[in-house]
C-alpha cells in the first residue's frame, strides 16, 4: 500500500472544469491524520506508519488508548489505520498527514463501506433477470434453479438471496480534481463508496506504479506557516 | 451542515451576475464554441420553457423553431460556456413548466407580454 489519508465522505456535487466541462465531484473531508506509531522490521517484522483520525473525547477513552495517544502527544483517536509502505515511512510518531500529501490530477483508489441494502433478492444483489409479470407466469423474482441434479446437492457459490451491502469496497483509478488545504478538503471526480459521513481511505492508486517516499519536512513547515497565521 | 459546506465548494464556480428570466421569457443564449484553436460566439434564440435545480445544478431549456422542427437546448445556467443571457421579450404565463406548449401550434403558443 502506497500513501494514504482517512476521511470522512460530504457528498456530491459538480464543478465546470477550465474547458467548461461539467465534472461530478465527491468532496472528502480529512481532518489531519496523526502518525500514532511505526512499525519497524526489527520490532513488528514489517515497516507501516498507524494514523489516528478523528478525535476521541479524553473520557471516553480507556486507559490503553490514551497511553498509545500519549505516545504522540495527541489525543486518543477514533479510527486506526496502517499504511504500509516507503511514502509516508519518513513520517515521525506526533506529525500531521495532511490532504497536501495528494496533488491535483492524481490518480486514486478510495476504500469504504458500502451503503447495507439488507435481505436482498437475487435481481437486486446478483442482477439475474426477472420473469414475466403476467400471463399466468407465477414466477417473478425468485431465484431459479439450483442446479444440475447429478451432484444431489447445491453447488457452492449458487447465487442466492441474502444480506446485501456494507462491505469494504474499493474504487479504482479516480482522479483528484482539487485539493483544499485551508478546508482539509479533496474532490474526487466520480463516486466512492458509502453514505455521506461514512469513514473512507484515500490513497495512491495501485495501478498507477509507486512513488518516491515524502519528505515530512516539505509538509510541515507549510502546517508551521499557517498556525503562525492564525 | 454538509450542505452548506457543498454550497461554500460550488460558490468560486457560480456566476454572480445572471440575469434574471422566468420561464415564458424569450431569450437569446450566447454559447461559446470551440473549433481546433478559434472560439467563436454561437447565438440560440428561444422561449424559455422550463428552469430546473439550483445553485451550480440550476438549468434551463430553450425552446425553438427551426426549419419547421422544434428544437430543444438545456443549458448550466452557471457553464463557463454560456458567455451571456439575454431577455429579449418578458412573458406571462401561470406555469412554472410549459411543456404544453409543444403540441400547439404557432397561433396557439403566442403568449402576452409581462409589464
Amino acid at each position: 500500500m502506497a500513501k494514504g489519508i482517512l476521511g470522512t465522505k460530504v457528498g456530491m456535487t459538480q464543478i465546470f472544469d477550465t474547458d467548461g466541462n461539467l465534472v461530478p465531484v465527491t468532496v472528502v473531508e480529512c481532518e489531519p491524520n496523526v502518525v500514532l506509531q511505526k512499525k519497524t522490521l526489527e520490532n513488528d517484522g514489517y515497516e507501516a506508519v498507524q494514523l489516528g483520525f478523528k478525535d476521541v473525547k479524553v473520557d471516553k477513552a480507556n486507559k490503553p488508548e490514551l497511553g498509545h495517544a500519549a505516545k504522540s502527544n495527541s489525543q486518543p483517536k477514533r479510527y486506526l489505520r496502517e499504511v504500509r509502505g516507503k511514502e509516508l515511512y519518513n513520517f515521525e510518531v506526533g506529525q500531521e498527514i495532511r490532504v497536501n500529501i495528494f496533488e491535483e490530477g492524481e490518480v486514486i483508489d478510495v476504500t469504504g463501506t458500502s451503503k447495507g441494502k439488507g435481505f436482498a433478492g437475487p435481481i437486486k444483489r446478483h442482477g439475474q433477470s426477472r420473469g414475466p409479470e403476467t400471463h399466468g407466469s407465477r414466477y417473478h423474482r425468485r431465484v431459479g434453479t439450483m442446479g444440475p441434479i447429478d451432484p444431489n446437492h447445491v453447488r457452492p457459490g449458487k447465487n442466492l438471496p441474502g444480506h446485501m451491502g456494507v462491505q469494504t469496497v474499493t474504487i479504482q483509478n479516480l482522479n483528484v480534481v482539487k485539493v483544499d488545504l485551508d478546508r482539509n478538503l479533496l474532490l474526487v471526480k466520480g463516486s466512492i463508496p458509502g453514505p455521506k459521513k461514512g469513514l473512507v481511505f484515500v490513497k495512491h492508486a495501485v495501478k498507477a506504479g509507486t512513488q518516491e517516499p515524502l519528505n515530512p519536512a516539505d509538509f510541515v513547515q507549510e502546517n508551521q506557516a499557517e498556525e503562525a497565521q492564525e | 451542515m454538509s450542505q452548506q459546506l457543498l454550497n461554500d465548494i460550488t460558490k468560486e464556480y457560480q456566476k454572480d451576475d445572471v440575469v434574471e428570466f422566468r420561464p415564458g421569457d424569450r431569450v437569446s443564449v450566447s454559447v461559446r464554441i470551440t473549433e481546433g484553436e478559434k472560439e467563436r460566439i454561437q447565438r440560440f434564440e428561444g422561449l424559455v420553457i422550463k428552469k430546473k435545480g439550483g445553485g451550480i445544478n440550476q438549468t434551463f431549456t430553450v425552446r425553438k423553431i427551426s426549419y419547421g422542427v422544434g428544437i430543444e437546448r438545456t443549458f448550466p445556467v452557471h457553464s463557463p460556456l454560456v458567455a451571456e443571457i439575454k431577455v429579449l421579450r418578458k412573458g406571462k404565463v401561470r406555469r412554472a413548466k410549459l411543456n404544453y406548449i409543444r403540441g400547439l401550434s404557432k397561433k396557439d403558443s403566442r403568449i402576452k407580454e409581462r409589464q
